[in-house]
């Protein structure tokens, strides 16, 4: 293969004739293409394309011949072709029998008005879906409860391990990272008052009544809603879950609720673990910083902090878990097609599942205060 | 003056031989895969790798277009070691071949123009109309319908997806096409189509293809030369014909097997119209 062949270039000779020449593939036959496109084409009049010079073409050549072709006609030129090879010539009839699939309008993709109108069917869809899934799972539960020896106890116990016990570490180290946190902030405060003894009520009221239940539902939605999602995900793209329907086993029985239950128990314990260390963690602080000393602490800790706030934490939690697990086994259950798919919705369920254990602490916080609790 | 590009100009050579395997071994761990494969693959044939599940075809496939490399033995793919396409001079050989992958390997986050259209845009610096002219002519070529250009690969049947997997590979004219089971769960007809349009694409751009298969109808009705893999050994090489009257034991049971033996009646009378 010692030839060597001219690089790709064109020239307009006398406005008659459009000199070829050199190596038209698609590696090189960029600079015709500039070239042509900043050409002044003779208007009106005969142009002969002079293939000759061609040493080398592909396709990408033959595109781009064709293009100048179409361009000179469209001009009012009367075109013709000398010199091309046969084999080459070949190439040109594979463009020009196939131009009108190139050129073809093709409908784009909506924009506007039609996209915000299928964003809202889909948005109204989605949330009748969401309903149905929500309906199901309730008439599941209580097809459950009238026959309680069907509930997979197995699945359900291994989904208290994986998502209640090895859960422990990580959520005990947060919520005594977070009281460490909230009494550092208080100390500061308190000591210019000389009100070190309310340290106390801070951090006890802030962490069992809210933050406590917040952390450990948030960590839950990222650890286990996630891993739902793509549990669930993974078995429908792989067509696991048809197989159970053709068994005449429901999905939701099987998977969604020993799942929702696990949570449910789960949560809860959680929540009274993290309340414990985070308030540990705020007496380390309040001892080392405010020279409240454990006794002192636990002693006004019993006065302070009224029952009903730690009874107010735990009660959110229950709640906090069946949003937690609906949304992640819904999400789940929404993927169609393909593996990417997976990666879309896990997200989907930490965010939403997140949001919405939010929005209901918000109304919680606003219906216990006109209740005055 | 630069050395003359890998284009139709060059494709006019039949016979020469483009992929050259030679004593090539492969091992995972304790699990031998081939033991001493030699194979060459001329140019201009379709030139098919057959065997039973699990016989290492697809991994001689990833071997030679260089995702694999071989325990020992060397494989000249178009005379370059393949072993030299993971280095970062190996992207000149990149250009010269594509690959259909068995489940079409599109990229999902791209709509079917894009995905032909990549190799262009990643390798050459035409302009953004011409490339999409070239992508809508190879969309074309493939028998997929001008509208499809802007779907998603998710929402295509399987069929659709494995013509713009087809579509991808053949986008830079490579002179070598390699297909990875390209008929694996195709219905008859579309299989049959898929075959007719190898062939087709093979004469208009002058490829020397290469594919992994099982289907008995393709290999009767496209290969002009196949290789028998077994046992991590090639068991024979040679037009079907010559192997349908092989007397090696592993040949007889691959291709006198009851589906064998059908495909055989089917396509006794029209081998000759193979090119």
């Amino acid at each position: 293969m010692a030839n060597h062949i001219h690089p790709a270039g064109v020239t307009l000779v006398e406005g008659r004739t459009l000199r070829c020449r050199g190596a038209w593939t698609m590696s090189d036959v960029a600079p015709v293409d500039h070239a042509l496109k900043g050409m002044a084409w003779p208007a009106r009049s005969a142009l002969v394309f002079d293939t000759s010079g061609i040493e080398a073409f592909d396709t990408g050549g033959a595109v781009v011949l064709f293009r100048a072709l179409m361009e000179a006609k469209r001009r009012g030129c009367e075109v013709s072709i000398e010199g091309l090879r046969s084999d080459y010539a070949q190439l040109m009839s594979l463009v020009s029998s196939n131009w009108d699939a190139i050129v073809a309008e093709v409908a784009p993709r909506p924009n506007g008005g039609e996209r915000l109108k299928t964003a809202i069917s889909t948005h109204l869809a989605r949330m009748i879906q969401g309903m149905e899934f929500l309906g199901e799972s309730t008439t599941a539960l209580v097809r459950l409860v009238a026959a309680p020896r069907r509930m997979r106890w197995r699945s359900c116990l291994n989904s208290l391990r994986l998502d209640g016990v090895n859960a422990l570490p990580i959520t005990g180290l947060l919520t005594f990272l977070i009281g460490v946190v909230i009494a550092y902030q208080g100390a500061e405060q308190l000591r210019k008052f000389g009100t070190n003894i309310f340290i106390v009520d801070l951090v006890g009221i802030s962490l069992l009544r809210e933050i406590a239940p917040l952390i450990a539902a948030i960590l839950i939605a990222g650890r286990s809603g996630s891993a739902y999602a793509a549990q669930i995900g993974t078995m429908k793209v792989t067509e696991e879950l048809d197989a159970l329907q053709t068994f005449g086993l429901s999905p939701i029985e099987l998977l969604v609720l020993p799942r929702v239950l696990a949570l449910v128990v789960a949560l809860p314990l959680l929540t009274a673990y993290a309340d414990v260390l985070g308030v540990f963690g705020g007496m380390l602080i309040a001892s080392n910083q405010l020279n409240v000393s454990f006794t002192a602490f636990l002693s006004r800790f019993d006065e302070a902090v009224a029952l009903r706030h730690l009874l107010i934490g735990l009660g959110k939690a229950p709640f906090f878990a069946v949003i937690i697990a609906l949304v992640g086994c819904y999400q789940g259950f929404q993927i169609r097609g393909g593996v990417d798919d997976v990666g879309r919705h896990t997200t989907i369920s930490v965010v939403q599942s997140i949001f919405l254990v939010i929005i209901f602490d918000a109304i919680c916080s606003i219906l216990l205060n006109w209740w005055n609790l | 003056m630069h050395e003359l590009p890998p284009t139709l100009a060059t494709a006019e050579k039949v016979g020469v031989p483009v992929i050259e395997v030679s004593h090539v071994s492969t091992r995972f761990g304790q699990a031998v895969v081939h033991r001493d494969v030699s194979l060459t693959v001329l140019r201009g044939e379709v030139f098919a790798i057959a065997g039973g599940n699990g016989c290492g075809k697809s991994t001689l496939l990833r071997e030679i277009i260089g995702l694999l490399t071989p325990t020992t033995g060397t494989i000249h793919l178009l005379g370059t070691d393949s072993r030299e396409l993971t280095q970062s001079n190996g992207r000149p050989l990149h250009r010269r071949f594509g690959v259909m992958f068995q489940h079409g390997a599109l990229f999902s986050s791209m709509t079917l123009a894009e995905n032909v259209a990549v190799p262009l845009r990643e390798h050459t610096s035409m302009s953004a109309d011409v490339i999409r002219d070239i992508a809508a002519l190879k969309i074309a070529l493939v028998g997929l319908p001008p509208d499809s250009a802007i779907k998603f690969p998710s929402e295509l049947s399987g069929g659709m997806r494995r013509r713009a997997a087809l579509a991808r590979a053949i986008v830079m004219d490579p002179e070598l096409l390699f297909l990875d089971e390209p008929t694996a769960g195709l219905d008859p007809m579309i299989a049959a189509g898929f075959d007719d349009l190898v062939l087709n694409l093979k004469r208009l751009l002058g490829l020397t293809v290469v594919m992994v298969t099982h289907d008995l109808d393709s290999l009767w009705r496209i290969a002009t030369r196949v290789a028998v893999l077994g046992d991590g050994q090639v068991m024979g090489v040679g037009t079907m014909e010559e192997l349908a009257r092989s007397e090696e034991p592993a040949v007889r049971s691959y291709f006198h097997g009851p589906r064998g033996r059908a495909a055989s009646l089917t396509h006794a009378g029209t081998a000759s119209q193979r090119d």
